[in-house]
Protein backbone atom coordinates (compact mmCIF):
# COMPACT_ATOMS: atom_id res chain seq x y z
CA UNK A 1 0.00 0.00 0.00
CA UNK A 2 1.65 3.28 -1.02
CA UNK A 3 0.69 5.71 1.81
CA UNK A 4 1.19 9.40 1.93
CA UNK A 5 2.88 10.97 4.98
CA UNK A 6 2.64 14.47 5.74
CA UNK A 7 5.96 15.45 7.81
CA UNK A 8 7.25 18.00 9.49
CA UNK A 9 10.51 18.87 7.91
CA UNK A 10 11.47 22.08 9.49
CA UNK A 11 9.88 24.62 11.63
CA UNK A 12 6.32 25.50 10.18
CA UNK A 13 7.39 23.15 7.03
CA UNK A 14 5.48 20.22 6.49
CA UNK A 15 6.11 18.19 2.96
CA UNK A 16 4.05 15.19 1.93
CA UNK A 17 6.09 11.62 1.31
CA UNK A 18 5.08 8.42 -0.09
CA UNK A 19 5.72 5.51 2.00
CA UNK A 20 4.95 1.66 1.04
CA UNK A 21 3.58 -0.09 3.35
CA UNK A 22 2.77 -3.63 4.30
CA UNK A 23 0.02 -4.60 6.69
CA UNK A 24 0.60 -7.86 8.24
CA UNK A 25 -2.32 -9.74 9.98
CA UNK A 26 -1.70 -8.57 13.51
CA UNK A 27 -2.11 -5.09 12.37
CA UNK A 28 -4.75 -2.86 11.47
CA UNK A 29 -4.84 0.23 9.12
CA UNK A 30 -7.25 3.18 10.39
CA UNK A 31 -7.83 6.07 8.44
CA UNK A 32 -7.55 9.30 11.03
CA UNK A 33 -10.51 11.35 11.63
CA UNK A 34 -9.93 14.02 14.27
CA UNK A 35 -6.38 14.81 15.35
CA UNK A 36 -5.52 16.86 18.39
CA UNK A 37 -2.58 19.29 19.06
CA UNK A 38 -0.25 18.78 21.67
CA UNK A 39 1.52 21.54 23.78
CA UNK A 40 4.87 18.85 22.35
CA UNK A 41 3.67 18.87 18.08
CA UNK A 42 3.86 23.12 18.84
CA UNK A 43 7.14 23.09 20.21
CA UNK A 44 8.27 20.99 16.96
CA UNK A 45 6.38 23.29 14.63
CA UNK A 46 7.47 26.61 15.78
CA UNK A 47 10.94 25.12 16.07
CA UNK A 48 11.53 25.21 20.01
CA UNK A 49 12.60 22.07 20.52
CA UNK A 50 16.89 21.91 20.59
CA UNK A 51 18.63 22.62 17.60
CA UNK A 52 20.03 19.00 17.66
CA UNK A 53 16.91 17.45 18.89
CA UNK A 54 14.86 18.84 15.93
CA UNK A 55 17.97 17.28 13.49
CA UNK A 56 17.72 14.31 15.63
CA UNK A 57 13.75 13.70 14.89
CA UNK A 58 12.92 15.60 12.03
CA UNK A 59 11.29 14.81 9.03
CA UNK A 60 8.53 13.19 11.17
CA UNK A 61 5.02 13.14 11.01
CA UNK A 62 2.76 15.31 14.36
CA UNK A 63 0.34 14.58 16.29
CA UNK A 64 -0.66 11.53 18.90
CA UNK A 65 -3.71 12.40 20.04
CA UNK A 66 -6.58 11.38 17.55
CA UNK A 67 -9.33 8.54 16.56
CA UNK A 68 -10.07 7.27 13.32
CA UNK A 69 -11.89 4.88 11.44
CA UNK A 70 -10.97 1.68 10.25
CA UNK A 71 -10.46 0.83 7.07
CA UNK A 72 -8.83 -2.89 7.06
CA UNK A 73 -8.65 -5.42 9.69
CA UNK A 74 -6.92 -8.59 8.08
CA UNK A 75 -8.61 -10.67 10.79
CA UNK A 76 -12.00 -8.97 10.37
CA UNK A 77 -12.10 -8.45 14.37
CA UNK A 78 -12.72 -4.51 13.81
CA UNK A 79 -15.97 -3.78 11.51
CA UNK A 80 -14.84 -0.73 8.27
CA UNK A 81 -16.01 1.99 9.65
CA UNK A 82 -15.63 1.55 13.32
CA UNK A 83 -14.18 4.16 14.52
CA UNK A 84 -11.18 3.76 17.20
CA UNK A 85 -8.54 5.61 19.28
CA UNK A 86 -4.94 5.54 18.46
CA UNK A 87 -2.52 4.19 21.06
CA UNK A 88 0.89 6.55 19.84
CA UNK A 89 3.11 4.80 22.76
CA UNK A 90 4.44 1.46 21.00
CA UNK A 91 6.44 -1.70 23.00
CA UNK A 92 8.61 -3.69 21.03
CA UNK A 93 9.01 -5.81 24.42
CA UNK A 94 7.61 -7.18 27.83
CA UNK A 95 8.93 -6.32 30.92
CA UNK A 96 7.69 -7.75 34.46
CA UNK A 97 8.36 -4.48 36.13
CA UNK A 98 7.88 -1.82 34.11
CA UNK A 99 5.32 -1.01 31.83
CA UNK A 100 4.79 -0.12 28.34
CA UNK A 101 4.91 3.69 28.93
CA UNK A 102 8.28 4.02 31.19
CA UNK A 103 10.26 1.18 28.82
CA UNK A 104 12.89 3.33 27.18
CA UNK A 105 12.65 0.78 24.64
CA UNK A 106 9.08 1.61 23.49
CA UNK A 107 8.01 4.08 20.11
CA UNK A 108 6.16 7.07 20.79
CA UNK A 109 4.13 8.59 17.81
CA UNK A 110 5.38 12.25 17.45
CA UNK A 111 8.41 11.74 19.41
CA UNK A 112 11.15 10.35 17.06
CA UNK A 113 8.18 8.10 15.09
CA UNK A 114 5.85 9.07 12.83
CA UNK A 115 2.62 10.52 14.31
CA UNK A 116 -0.56 10.22 12.98
CA UNK A 117 -0.69 13.29 9.74
CA UNK A 118 -0.89 10.36 7.37
CA UNK A 119 -3.48 9.34 4.72
CA UNK A 120 -3.47 5.69 6.68
CA UNK A 121 -1.98 5.21 10.02
CA UNK A 122 -1.04 1.16 9.96
CA UNK A 123 -1.21 0.12 13.94
CA UNK A 124 -0.28 -2.68 15.63
CA UNK A 125 -3.97 -4.82 16.38
CA UNK A 126 -3.64 -3.75 20.39
CA UNK A 127 -2.76 0.11 19.73
CA UNK A 128 -6.38 1.02 18.79
CA UNK A 129 -9.85 0.45 21.63
CA UNK A 130 -12.92 1.31 19.86
CA UNK A 131 -14.86 4.57 20.72
CA UNK A 132 -18.23 4.40 22.06
CA UNK A 133 -21.12 5.20 19.69
CA UNK A 134 -22.06 8.20 22.17
CA UNK A 135 -18.97 9.76 22.64
CA UNK A 136 -18.40 13.50 20.92
CA UNK A 137 -15.73 12.79 17.94
CA UNK A 138 -13.73 15.89 18.55
CA UNK A 139 -13.77 14.99 22.64
CA UNK A 140 -12.81 11.74 21.55
CA UNK A 141 -9.60 12.73 19.33
CA UNK A 142 -8.07 13.57 23.10
CA UNK A 143 -8.57 10.80 24.88
CA UNK A 144 -4.94 10.06 24.77
CA UNK A 145 -4.75 13.27 27.03
CA UNK A 146 -7.55 11.87 29.29
CA UNK A 147 -5.28 9.09 29.27
CA UNK A 148 -2.42 10.80 30.71
CA UNK A 149 -4.68 12.38 33.66
CA UNK A 150 -5.99 8.48 34.39
CA UNK A 151 -2.19 7.41 34.48
CA UNK A 152 -0.88 10.14 36.61
CA UNK A 153 -4.23 9.63 38.98
CA UNK A 154 -3.68 5.99 38.88
CA UNK A 155 0.14 6.68 40.31
CA UNK A 156 -1.25 8.80 42.65
CA UNK A 157 -3.71 6.42 44.16
CA UNK A 158 -0.60 4.33 44.16
CA UNK A 159 1.71 5.92 46.17
CA UNK A 160 -0.32 8.54 48.29
CA UNK A 161 -1.17 8.14 52.05
CA UNK A 162 -4.31 7.50 53.47
CA UNK A 163 -4.97 11.57 53.18
CA UNK A 164 -7.85 12.36 50.41
CA UNK A 165 -9.06 15.58 52.06
CA UNK A 166 -7.96 18.12 49.78
CA UNK A 167 -6.29 17.18 46.14
CA UNK A 168 -4.40 20.31 44.74
CA UNK A 169 -4.25 21.21 40.71
CA UNK A 170 -1.44 23.44 39.80
CA UNK A 171 -2.29 24.72 36.59
CA UNK A 172 -5.15 26.07 34.67
CA UNK A 173 -4.71 24.73 31.33
CA UNK A 174 -5.65 21.83 29.11
CA UNK A 175 -4.09 19.11 31.26
CA UNK A 176 -4.98 20.79 34.32
CA UNK A 177 -8.68 20.92 33.38
CA UNK A 178 -8.70 17.07 32.30
CA UNK A 179 -7.22 16.15 35.39
CA UNK A 180 -9.42 18.42 37.72
CA UNK A 181 -12.31 16.76 35.82
CA UNK A 182 -10.73 12.71 36.54
CA UNK A 183 -10.28 14.02 40.23
CA UNK A 184 -14.35 14.78 40.46
CA UNK A 185 -14.97 11.21 39.26
CA UNK A 186 -12.41 9.39 41.07
CA UNK A 187 -12.09 11.28 43.92
CA UNK A 188 -16.04 11.85 44.72
CA UNK A 189 -15.10 12.88 48.49
CA UNK A 190 -11.89 14.94 48.56
CA UNK A 191 -12.12 18.44 48.41
CA UNK A 192 -10.85 19.86 44.70
CA UNK A 193 -8.69 22.83 45.25
CA UNK A 194 -7.28 24.53 40.94
CA UNK A 195 -4.56 27.06 41.52
CA UNK A 196 -3.73 28.94 38.14
CA UNK A 197 -2.69 32.08 36.95
CA UNK A 198 -5.20 33.32 34.69
CA UNK A 199 -8.91 34.38 36.24
CA UNK A 200 -10.46 33.81 33.13
CA UNK A 201 -9.01 29.84 32.63
CA UNK A 202 -9.69 29.57 35.95
CA UNK A 203 -13.50 30.73 35.54
CA UNK A 204 -14.23 27.35 33.32
CA UNK A 205 -13.25 25.44 36.42
CA UNK A 206 -16.89 25.66 37.72
CA UNK A 207 -17.12 22.37 39.03
CA UNK A 208 -14.10 22.60 41.35
CA UNK A 209 -14.85 23.54 44.82
CA UNK A 210 -12.15 26.19 45.00
CA UNK A 211 -9.93 28.69 42.78
CA UNK A 212 -7.26 30.32 43.14
CA UNK A 213 -4.61 33.00 41.84
CA UNK A 214 -0.98 31.38 42.51
CA UNK A 215 -0.06 35.30 44.05
CA UNK A 216 -3.13 34.59 46.30
CA UNK A 217 -3.33 31.64 47.87
CA UNK A 218 -3.42 31.78 51.83
CA UNK A 219 -0.38 31.17 53.08
CA UNK A 220 -1.74 28.75 55.98
CA UNK A 221 -3.54 26.83 52.98
CA UNK A 222 -3.02 22.62 52.91
CA UNK A 223 -3.67 20.41 50.34
CA UNK A 224 -3.52 16.46 51.62
CA UNK A 225 -2.03 15.64 47.95
CA UNK A 226 -1.13 17.30 44.24
CA UNK A 227 -0.83 16.92 40.48
CA UNK A 228 1.38 19.48 38.86
CA UNK A 229 0.11 20.15 35.14
CA UNK A 230 1.95 23.49 34.64
CA UNK A 231 4.98 22.61 32.96
CA UNK A 232 7.26 24.63 30.83
CA UNK A 233 9.03 27.62 33.05
CA UNK A 234 5.55 27.18 35.28
CA UNK A 235 6.69 24.00 36.39
CA UNK A 236 9.51 25.74 39.16
CA UNK A 237 7.25 28.09 40.64
CA UNK A 238 4.10 25.63 40.70
CA UNK A 239 6.78 22.84 42.65
CA UNK A 240 7.70 25.33 44.92
CA UNK A 241 4.18 26.43 45.84
CA UNK A 242 3.30 22.69 46.14
CA UNK A 243 5.97 21.95 48.19
CA UNK A 244 4.97 24.69 50.49
CA UNK A 245 1.10 23.91 50.70
CA UNK A 246 1.19 20.57 50.98
CA UNK A 247 0.85 18.47 53.94
CA UNK A 248 3.68 15.90 55.31
CA UNK A 249 4.19 12.48 53.89
CA UNK A 250 1.73 14.05 50.67
CA UNK A 251 2.35 13.02 47.51
CA UNK A 252 2.79 15.51 43.94
CA UNK A 253 2.64 14.03 40.50
CA UNK A 254 4.09 15.98 38.22
CA UNK A 255 2.56 16.16 34.86
CA UNK A 256 3.88 19.00 32.97
CA UNK A 257 6.67 18.63 30.39
CA UNK A 258 9.47 21.17 31.22
CA UNK A 259 12.63 21.54 28.68
CA UNK A 260 14.41 23.04 30.98
CA UNK A 261 16.20 21.75 34.40
CA UNK A 262 13.82 23.17 37.24
CA UNK A 263 15.68 23.53 40.20
CA UNK A 264 13.40 21.77 43.40
CA UNK A 265 13.67 22.60 47.40
CA UNK A 266 14.97 19.00 48.25
CA UNK A 267 15.59 20.28 51.87
CA UNK A 268 11.90 20.85 52.67
CA UNK A 269 10.96 17.44 50.52
CA UNK A 270 13.42 15.75 52.59
CA UNK A 271 12.35 17.20 55.64
CA UNK A 272 8.54 16.63 55.15
CA UNK A 273 9.01 13.14 53.35
CA UNK A 274 7.39 14.23 50.32
CA UNK A 275 7.18 11.77 47.12
CA UNK A 276 7.32 13.05 43.94
CA UNK A 277 6.16 11.03 41.22
CA UNK A 278 7.02 12.12 37.57
CA UNK A 279 4.16 10.94 35.18
CA UNK A 280 3.98 11.97 31.23
CA UNK A 281 3.04 8.88 29.02
CA UNK A 282 0.10 6.53 29.09
CA UNK A 283 -0.31 2.64 28.10
CA UNK A 284 -3.09 0.91 26.69
CA UNK A 285 -4.19 -0.15 30.72
CA UNK A 286 -5.00 3.84 30.62
CA UNK A 287 -6.51 4.40 27.91
CA UNK A 288 -9.14 1.53 28.75
CA UNK A 289 -9.55 2.94 31.86
CA UNK A 290 -10.64 6.31 30.57
CA UNK A 291 -12.96 5.42 28.14
CA UNK A 292 -14.96 3.38 30.80
CA UNK A 293 -14.62 6.34 32.97
CA UNK A 294 -16.12 8.59 30.47
CA UNK A 295 -18.37 5.89 29.30
CA UNK A 296 -19.54 5.31 33.12
CA UNK A 297 -19.88 9.55 33.42
CA UNK A 298 -22.15 12.14 31.32
CA UNK A 299 -20.73 14.89 32.96
CA UNK A 300 -17.38 14.28 32.47
CA UNK A 301 -17.66 13.93 28.63
CA UNK A 302 -19.84 17.36 28.58
CA UNK A 303 -16.95 19.37 30.94
CA UNK A 304 -14.06 17.28 28.56
CA UNK A 305 -16.13 18.81 25.49
CA UNK A 306 -16.36 22.88 26.76
CA UNK A 307 -12.31 22.12 26.35
CA UNK A 308 -13.02 21.54 22.66
CA UNK A 309 -11.12 24.89 21.81
CA UNK A 310 -10.88 25.22 17.91
CA UNK A 311 -12.31 22.82 15.14
CA UNK A 312 -11.30 23.03 11.40
CA UNK A 313 -11.09 20.61 8.64
CA UNK A 314 -8.12 20.55 6.96
CA UNK A 315 -7.24 19.29 3.37
CA UNK A 316 -4.35 20.71 2.18
CA UNK A 317 -1.16 21.17 3.62
CA UNK A 318 -1.22 25.08 3.85
CA UNK A 319 -4.75 24.32 5.70
CA UNK A 320 -2.67 22.41 8.48
CA UNK A 321 0.06 25.20 8.78
CA UNK A 322 -2.82 27.70 8.92
CA UNK A 323 -4.60 25.18 11.48
CA UNK A 324 -1.22 25.21 13.82
CA UNK A 325 -0.80 28.84 13.21
CA UNK A 326 -4.09 29.66 14.79
CA UNK A 327 -3.86 27.04 17.29
CA UNK A 328 -0.77 29.25 18.96
CA UNK A 329 -3.28 32.41 19.43
CA UNK A 330 -6.52 30.61 20.63
CA UNK A 331 -6.58 31.02 24.49
CA UNK A 332 -8.44 28.67 25.85
CA UNK A 333 -9.02 24.42 25.01
CA UNK A 334 -7.57 21.52 22.64
CA UNK A 335 -7.44 22.76 19.07
CA UNK A 336 -8.79 19.38 16.89
CA UNK A 337 -8.39 19.34 13.08
CA UNK A 338 -10.72 17.43 10.84
CA UNK A 339 -8.47 15.43 8.91
CA UNK A 340 -9.37 15.16 5.05
CA UNK A 341 -6.27 15.47 3.49
CA UNK B 1 -24.64 0.62 -5.46
CA UNK B 2 -21.02 2.36 -5.77
CA UNK B 3 -18.52 0.91 -7.72
CA UNK B 4 -15.15 1.46 -8.68
CA UNK B 5 -13.94 0.86 -12.22
CA UNK B 6 -10.05 0.96 -13.04
CA UNK B 7 -8.94 1.02 -16.34
CA UNK B 8 -5.90 -1.20 -16.88
CA UNK B 9 -6.26 -1.67 -21.05
CA UNK B 10 -3.33 0.45 -21.47
CA UNK B 11 -0.99 -1.64 -23.74
CA UNK B 12 1.97 0.38 -22.90
CA UNK B 13 3.26 1.92 -25.93
CA UNK B 14 4.81 4.94 -24.60
CA UNK B 15 6.95 2.74 -21.96
CA UNK B 16 9.62 2.54 -24.49
CA UNK B 17 11.15 -0.61 -25.53
CA UNK B 18 9.12 -2.79 -22.63
CA UNK B 19 7.11 -5.98 -23.70
CA UNK B 20 4.63 -5.93 -20.38
CA UNK B 21 2.43 -3.47 -20.21
CA UNK B 22 3.09 -0.58 -17.70
CA UNK B 23 0.41 -0.93 -15.24
CA UNK B 24 1.98 -4.48 -14.34
CA UNK B 25 5.80 -2.89 -14.00
CA UNK B 26 7.07 -3.44 -10.70
CA UNK B 27 7.08 -0.19 -8.60
CA UNK B 28 8.20 -0.67 -5.06
CA UNK B 29 7.85 -4.41 -5.59
CA UNK B 30 4.84 -4.62 -6.60
CA UNK B 31 3.24 -3.96 -9.32
CA UNK B 32 2.16 -0.45 -9.89
CA UNK B 33 -1.87 -1.91 -10.86
CA UNK B 34 -1.48 -3.81 -7.61
CA UNK B 35 -0.59 -0.12 -5.45
CA UNK B 36 -3.67 1.37 -7.47
CA UNK B 37 -6.45 -1.52 -6.23
CA UNK B 38 -5.07 -1.50 -2.92
CA UNK B 39 -6.05 2.00 -2.01
CA UNK B 40 -9.67 1.11 -3.69
CA UNK B 41 -9.86 -1.84 -1.64
CA UNK B 42 -9.54 0.71 1.24
CA UNK B 43 -13.08 2.63 0.59
CA UNK B 44 -15.84 0.68 2.55
CA UNK B 45 -18.16 2.44 0.06
CA UNK B 46 -17.32 0.26 -3.16
CA UNK B 47 -20.06 -2.41 -3.78
CA UNK B 48 -17.52 -3.96 -6.51
CA UNK B 49 -13.98 -3.28 -7.81
CA UNK B 50 -13.41 -3.71 -11.55
CA UNK B 51 -10.79 -3.99 -12.81
CA UNK B 52 -10.95 -4.04 -17.08
CA UNK B 53 -7.69 -5.17 -18.59
CA UNK B 54 -6.32 -6.17 -22.04
CA UNK B 55 -7.96 -9.46 -23.52
CA UNK B 56 -4.76 -11.37 -23.72
CA UNK B 57 -3.09 -10.52 -20.01
CA UNK B 58 -6.86 -11.34 -18.27
CA UNK B 59 -4.82 -14.59 -16.72
CA UNK B 60 -2.20 -12.73 -16.01
CA UNK B 61 -4.10 -9.95 -13.94
CA UNK B 62 -6.04 -12.68 -12.24
CA UNK B 63 -3.20 -14.26 -10.89
CA UNK B 64 -1.48 -11.02 -9.72
CA UNK B 65 -4.50 -10.19 -7.99
CA UNK B 66 -5.13 -14.38 -6.12
CA UNK B 67 -1.38 -13.37 -4.94
CA UNK B 68 -1.46 -10.44 -3.49
CA UNK B 69 -5.04 -9.24 -2.95
CA UNK B 70 -7.75 -10.75 -0.66
CA UNK B 71 -10.63 -8.12 -1.20
CA UNK B 72 -13.68 -10.38 -2.63
CA UNK B 73 -15.35 -7.12 -3.94
CA UNK B 74 -12.00 -7.07 -6.41
CA UNK B 75 -13.39 -9.09 -10.39
CA UNK B 76 -11.42 -8.93 -13.45
CA UNK B 77 -12.97 -8.66 -17.05
CA UNK B 78 -11.26 -8.04 -20.71
CA UNK B 79 -11.47 -4.77 -22.10
CA UNK B 80 -11.86 -3.22 -25.42
CA UNK B 81 -9.60 -1.99 -28.42
CA UNK B 82 -9.39 1.62 -27.01
CA UNK B 83 -10.29 3.49 -24.25
CA UNK B 84 -14.39 4.42 -24.20
CA UNK B 85 -14.86 0.70 -25.41
CA UNK B 86 -12.81 -0.40 -22.19
CA UNK B 87 -14.82 1.55 -19.72
CA UNK B 88 -18.54 0.78 -21.66
CA UNK B 89 -17.38 -3.25 -21.74
CA UNK B 90 -17.21 -2.90 -17.71
CA UNK B 91 -19.98 -0.55 -16.96
CA UNK B 92 -22.04 -3.47 -18.73
CA UNK B 93 -20.47 -6.47 -17.18
CA UNK B 94 -21.31 -4.44 -13.65
CA UNK B 95 -25.09 -4.18 -14.93
CA UNK B 96 -25.33 -7.66 -16.07
CA UNK B 97 -23.74 -8.64 -12.84
CA UNK B 98 -25.78 -6.64 -10.23
CA UNK B 99 -28.51 -5.08 -12.25
CA UNK B 100 -29.16 -1.43 -13.27
CA UNK B 101 -30.71 0.91 -10.71
CA UNK B 102 -31.23 4.73 -11.41
CA UNK B 103 -28.83 5.64 -8.62
CA UNK B 104 -25.67 3.52 -9.91
CA UNK B 105 -22.86 5.34 -9.86
CA UNK B 106 -19.00 4.49 -11.14
CA UNK B 107 -16.16 6.04 -9.90
CA UNK B 108 -13.40 5.41 -12.57
CA UNK B 109 -9.34 5.69 -12.41
CA UNK B 110 -6.14 4.71 -14.22
CA UNK B 111 -4.32 1.51 -13.19
CA UNK B 112 -1.16 3.48 -14.10
CA UNK B 113 -1.98 6.15 -11.24
CA UNK B 114 -1.09 4.52 -8.23
CA UNK B 115 -0.54 7.93 -6.06
CA UNK B 116 -4.25 8.66 -5.79
CA UNK B 117 -5.50 9.74 -2.24
CA UNK B 118 -8.12 8.50 0.00
CA UNK B 119 -9.39 12.10 0.05
CA UNK B 120 -9.60 12.46 -3.88
CA UNK B 121 -11.49 8.89 -3.83
CA UNK B 122 -13.35 10.27 -1.34
CA UNK B 123 -14.39 13.37 -2.74
CA UNK B 124 -15.19 11.89 -5.74
CA UNK B 125 -17.93 9.29 -4.66
CA UNK B 126 -19.52 12.32 -2.49
CA UNK B 127 -19.62 14.33 -5.44
CA UNK B 128 -20.68 12.14 -8.29
CA UNK B 129 -23.85 11.16 -5.68
CA UNK B 130 -24.72 14.84 -6.03
CA UNK B 131 -23.73 15.09 -10.06
CA UNK B 132 -24.11 13.78 -13.17
CA UNK B 133 -20.09 13.72 -13.53
CA UNK B 134 -16.92 14.27 -12.05
CA UNK B 135 -13.31 15.19 -13.17
CA UNK B 136 -10.32 15.35 -11.50
CA UNK B 137 -8.18 18.07 -11.83
CA UNK B 138 -5.53 20.35 -10.75
CA UNK B 139 -4.33 23.86 -11.80
CA UNK B 140 -1.95 24.26 -14.57
CA UNK B 141 1.29 25.45 -13.44
CA UNK B 142 2.66 25.85 -17.03
CA UNK B 143 1.16 27.86 -19.35
CA UNK B 144 -1.61 26.03 -21.93
CA UNK B 145 -1.08 26.74 -25.23
CA UNK B 146 -2.73 25.95 -28.34
CA UNK B 147 -0.91 25.59 -31.94
CA UNK B 148 -1.25 23.53 -35.18
CA UNK B 149 1.27 22.83 -37.44
CA UNK B 150 4.46 24.42 -35.81
CA UNK B 151 2.30 28.22 -35.11
CA UNK B 152 0.58 29.06 -31.60
CA UNK B 153 -3.17 29.85 -32.37
CA UNK B 154 -4.55 30.84 -28.79
CA UNK B 155 -2.92 30.81 -25.38
CA UNK B 156 -5.84 30.69 -22.89
CA UNK B 157 -5.88 32.57 -19.24
CA UNK B 158 -3.66 29.89 -17.10
CA UNK B 159 -5.83 30.70 -14.63
CA UNK B 160 -9.19 29.25 -15.61
CA UNK B 161 -7.02 26.04 -17.18
CA UNK B 162 -7.03 23.01 -15.60
CA UNK B 163 -4.97 19.50 -16.20
CA UNK B 164 -7.39 16.14 -16.27
CA UNK B 165 -6.47 13.37 -14.29
CA UNK B 166 -8.79 10.54 -12.32
CA UNK B 167 -10.54 9.19 -11.30
CA UNK B 168 -13.64 10.30 -13.22
CA UNK B 169 -17.22 9.52 -11.86
CA UNK B 170 -20.74 8.90 -13.47
CA UNK B 171 -24.03 8.61 -12.81
CA UNK B 172 -23.86 5.58 -14.52
CA UNK B 173 -27.01 5.76 -16.50
CA UNK B 174 -26.31 9.21 -17.67
CA UNK B 175 -23.19 7.94 -18.58
CA UNK B 176 -24.67 5.17 -20.92
CA UNK B 177 -27.10 8.17 -22.11
CA UNK B 178 -24.83 10.33 -23.12
CA UNK B 179 -22.55 7.47 -25.05
CA UNK B 180 -25.44 6.44 -26.93
CA UNK B 181 -26.03 9.98 -28.39
CA UNK B 182 -22.06 9.90 -30.06
CA UNK B 183 -21.24 8.93 -33.49
CA UNK B 184 -18.67 5.98 -34.02
CA UNK B 185 -16.45 8.13 -35.16
CA UNK B 186 -16.12 10.65 -31.53
CA UNK B 187 -16.51 6.86 -29.73
CA UNK B 188 -13.36 5.73 -31.58
CA UNK B 189 -11.78 9.65 -30.73
CA UNK B 190 -12.68 10.58 -27.46
CA UNK B 191 -10.17 10.29 -25.16
CA UNK B 192 -11.45 11.29 -22.39
CA UNK B 193 -14.79 10.01 -20.94
CA UNK B 194 -15.70 13.14 -18.90
CA UNK B 195 -15.96 14.52 -22.82
CA UNK B 196 -18.70 12.14 -23.65
CA UNK B 197 -20.98 13.97 -21.16
CA UNK B 198 -20.02 17.65 -22.32
CA UNK B 199 -21.02 16.70 -25.39
CA UNK B 200 -24.08 15.30 -24.53
CA UNK B 201 -24.72 19.18 -22.70
CA UNK B 202 -24.19 17.43 -19.12
CA UNK B 203 -22.25 19.32 -16.71
CA UNK B 204 -19.48 18.24 -15.39
CA UNK B 205 -18.31 18.55 -11.77
CA UNK B 206 -14.58 19.39 -10.79
CA UNK B 207 -12.73 17.52 -7.37
CA UNK B 208 -9.31 18.98 -6.70
CA UNK B 209 -6.48 16.43 -7.62
CA UNK B 210 -2.86 16.29 -6.03
CA UNK B 211 0.33 17.12 -8.64
CA UNK B 212 1.57 13.73 -7.17
CA UNK B 213 -1.22 11.95 -8.58
CA UNK B 214 0.25 11.85 -11.92
CA UNK B 215 -0.06 8.82 -15.01
CA UNK B 216 2.74 6.46 -15.29
CA UNK B 217 3.43 6.90 -18.81
CA UNK B 218 6.95 6.84 -19.48
CA UNK B 219 9.99 5.22 -18.55
CA UNK B 220 11.16 8.87 -16.88
CA UNK B 221 7.46 8.87 -15.10
CA UNK B 222 8.76 5.66 -13.51
CA UNK B 223 12.24 6.39 -12.24
CA UNK B 224 10.56 9.65 -10.45
CA UNK B 225 7.33 7.12 -9.30
CA UNK B 226 10.02 4.61 -7.95
CA UNK B 227 12.50 7.38 -6.56
CA UNK B 228 9.36 9.07 -4.51
CA UNK B 229 8.49 5.71 -2.30
CA UNK B 230 10.50 5.34 0.97
CA UNK B 231 9.86 1.44 2.51
CA UNK B 232 8.59 1.83 6.43
CA UNK B 233 11.74 1.78 8.09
Amino acid sequence: MLNQVYRLVSARQFEVQTVAETVSADQIVVRPRFLSVCHADQRYFTGQRPQNVLRQKLPMALIHEGVGTVVRDPQGKFAPGTLVVMIPNTPVEHDPIVPENYLPSSKFRSSGYNGTMQEYVVLNRDRVLAVPADFDHPMSAFIEMVSVGVQGLTQLQATMDADARVIGIWGDGNLGYIAATLVKQLFPDSQLVVFGRHQSKLDYFSFADKTYLVDQIPADLKVSQALECTGGRGSEAAIAQIIRHIHPLGTAVLMGVSEEPVAIDTRSVLAEGLTLRGVSRSGRADFERAIQILTDSPVTRERLQNLVGLTQKVSTIQDIIDFFERDLTNYWGKAVMEWDV
Amino acid sequence: MIYAQILAGGKGTRMGNVPMPKQFLALADKPILIHTIEKFCLEPRFDAILVVCPADWLSHTQDLITKYVTDSRVKVVAGGSERNATLMKGIRYLQETFGRHADDVVVTHDAVRPFVTQRIISENIDAVLQHPAVDTVVPAIDTIVQGEADAISAIPVRSSMYQGQTPQSFNVKALVDAYATLTDEQKASLSDSCKICLLAGQPVTMVRGENLNFKITTPYDLRVASALIEKRA
